[in-house]
């Protein structure tokens, strides 16, 4: 099924495409409208994004496929995002990724039956200084522990519940 | 006692982010003056290249003189490219830059766009830096308004117009050929050099890249002078630095530190020693790519790019990992070594096959089942990748890792002979060998291709196609 853009979306992408000597470059940004659109790229993402800048369709899978900050599928209401590099994993992510599984389970890779999250591991973050942390959709949350986990799955939930976001 | 900010001063006032409070602790007053005064763009290289100013992104180049290697009577564009892809596992400086002084980036970019007679610039982000990306793009917004930014910008006949671009997740980015590549929209993979970007870079355009705390350091140059500047640090690594120190350490955050400042004293005073009163065990003090350090050889070197090298190590990023005694060394090199694995851009075959290598054979060890001759066969394919690849991502594997087995080659042994860690007394990933990792979710449905991560290894170290659902 193909998709597309809301018209406005789709004239600011051939805008931004515009700001660069060829619009090859404007790829990149479109993709990330689509995201913010709905939570994930996907082929048909790929297809619309090729057919509004007028580039070749293989173009736009060849960075679908590099860039792994696009999801090729739907990720949840939530994507959770833990990194589990050095500086993460030497201040306990991996607890917090057993403590996700575990007390409230989320298991890596797969969607809640909910359909609210979904965790994957990443790597840095760039946040080496509030490790572990885990990025939920655009926001970033430092310093984890189990007890501020619990915290903060409890107010996405509550959050989901009254219908915001 | 904390160590002041000097050249980042802005990080620490509240509220920096709007243009009123910058322009109250005398932003834009340097990029005013520049136009006002007709100071030429010779002028302006010539002090930075008087400070001494070196890049700060991890290879040190000297800033001035890259941007004097921009061919002048080029008939071509000229491009100016922000490098904020900072994803070097250990390093977060540049995060802190974005979002509490994005002004003084702006006007950093606007001096070195000038300087080297660029009219189009971009910052590049990394896709996950979305609050930095929005703060600046405000900062922008603001700029363009107050007429910092556009054309004929304040009535000087110069124009110049600011971009931003974010990155989508990919850690080699973040060299230079590769973000340029990528700004393109294609895949980020490394160019042979030459020719340097400085002479085709940006759609063969010359570009220079530079890094976010470089640009940011360039207003408070011009500001107070080339001399001012080099009061701090050495002969040759003159000026201040960003450090962002993470691990097991009391006080993890950014601290700017004049350049070659003590270590031991800058360990206890400002990080506060160890967590817990635990024992220092090691260092990686430049961000995750450069080889470990013991605790002699940290705490005898100075903070300067030279000191460091003498000791063994590189100063890099500046992003220091500190570790443990608690820590176990195998892990931490499985987890360096799936990073690496993770992020090679596939383009050269010793990075993209070796990394594998690598990753896999430590993950054997950490499984309790290693194949024979595992720290020569290591050896043996660090040789095949070190400095046989474009870019240095290569090494940057190698580095770490053959550090630490040099240096730690008791847990080595220990973990291939007893099939469990010296420190924790367990296996880490014993439960893997009945059960494997799920499928790696990014590949994702389109192109569900076996990949490296699909074949596991059995216990006689056969390889066996990995049928766990997906």
């Amino acid at each position: 099924m193909a998709y597309e853009l809301p018209k406005e979306k789709q004239e600011l992408v051939k805008e931004i495409a515009q700001r660069y000597p060829e619009p090859r470059s404007g790829i990149l940004p479109a993709m990330h409208i689509i995201m913010a659109e709905r939570g994930w790229v996907g082929t048909d993402g790929a297809d619309h994004v090729a057919d509004l800048l007028g580039v070749p369709r293989i173009w736009c899978y060849e960075d679908l496929t590099f860039y792994t900050y696009f999801p090729k599928e739907p990720v949840g209401k939530y994507h959770l995002q833990i990194c589990h590099n050095i500086a993460c994993n030497l201040r306990g992510s991996e607890e917090i990724i057993q403590h996700l599984e575990e007390k409230h389970g989320i298991k890596e890779g797969v969607i809640t039956e909910d359909g609210l999250f979904c965790l994957h591991r990443v790597e840095c973050l760039g946040a080496c200084g509030g490790a572990p942390v885990i990025q939920v959709n655009d926001d970033y949350y430092e310093h984890l522990t189990p007890d501020s986990v619990d915290e903060l799955i409890e107010r996405l939930r509550k959050e989901a519940g009254n219908g915001k976001k | 006692m904390a160590l002041e900010k000097h050249v980042f001063k802005g990080l620490d006032i509240p509220g920096n982010t709007d243009l009123k409070v910058y322009e109250a602790n005398g932003g834009y007053e340097v990029w005013k003056r520049i136009l006002k005064d007709k100071i030429t763009p010779e002028e302006v290289i010539q002090i930075v290249k008087d400070s001494g100013l070196r890049g700060r992104g991890g290879a040190g180049f000297p800033t001035g003189l890259k941007w004097s290697f921009v061919p002048k009577d080029s008939p071509k564009p000229k491009y100016l490219l922000c490098n904020c892809d900072e994803s070097e596992p250990g390093t977060f400086k540049d995060r802190e830059i974005i979002e509490k002084s994005p002004h003084q980036l702006i006007e950093g970019m606007l001096i070195a766009s000038y300087a080297f007679g660029s009219q189009n610039s971009w910052v590049y982000f990394r896709g996950e830096f979305v609050k930095g990306y929005r703060t600046v793009e405000a900062a922008l917004a603001q700029a363009r308004e107050a007429g910092y930014i556009g054309e004929n910008i304040l009535g000087s006949g110069w124009n110049h117009q600011m971009y931003t671009h974010r990155g989508a997740g990919a850690y080699i980015c973040g060299e230079e050929t590769a973000l340029i590549d990528s700004m393109e929209g294609k895949r980020g993979e490394p160019r042979l050099k030459p020719p340097f970007p400085a002479v085709e870079g940006f759609y063969r355009s010359p570009t220079i890249v530079n890094n976010v705390e470089t640009l940011t350091a360039v207003p408070k140059i011009m500001e107070n002078g080339a001399e001012w500047y080099r009061q701090w640090g050495t002969e040759r690594s003159p000026g201040t630095k960003l450090w962002s120190c993470c691990g097991h350490i009391t006080n993890p955050g950014v601290y700017e530190v004049p350049l070659g400042y003590p270590m031991k004293k800058f360990f206890e005073e400002e990080l506060g020693g160890c967590w817990k009163g635990h024992q220092l065990k090691c260092v990686i003090p430049g961000g995750s790519s450069v080889p470990a350090m013991l605790p002699d050889e940290f705490f005898a070197c100075n903070m300067d790019y030279e000191s460091i090298a003498q000791h063994g190590s590189m100063l890099g990023s500046g992003g220091m990992i500190v570790m443990d005694e608690k820590t176990c060394l195998v892990e931490v090199a499985e987890v360096l070594a799936q990073f690496y694995h993770h992020e090679s851009c596939g383009q050269c075959t010793p990075c993209r096959e070796g990394t594998g290598w690598v990753h896999r054979i430590i993950r054997d060890i950490e499984r309790g089942t290693p194949q024979h001759n595992v720290k020569e066969t290591l050896l043996l394919v660090f040789d095949e990748i070190f400095g046989n690849t474009i870019c240095p991502l290569g090494d940057s594997i190698v580095m770490p890792i053959k550090s630490l087995m040099e240096k730690f080659p008791e847990e080595f042994d220990y973990y291939i002979r007893e099939g469990k860690s010296m420190i924790t007394g367990k296996a880490k990933r014993a439960h893997e060998v009945k059960e494997p990792r799920p499928h790696n979710w990014r590949r994702g449905k389109p192109f569900n291709y076996p990949t490296a991560e699909d074949y596991v290894t059995d216990f006689k170290g056969q390889v066996v196609h990995d049928t766990n659902p997906k």
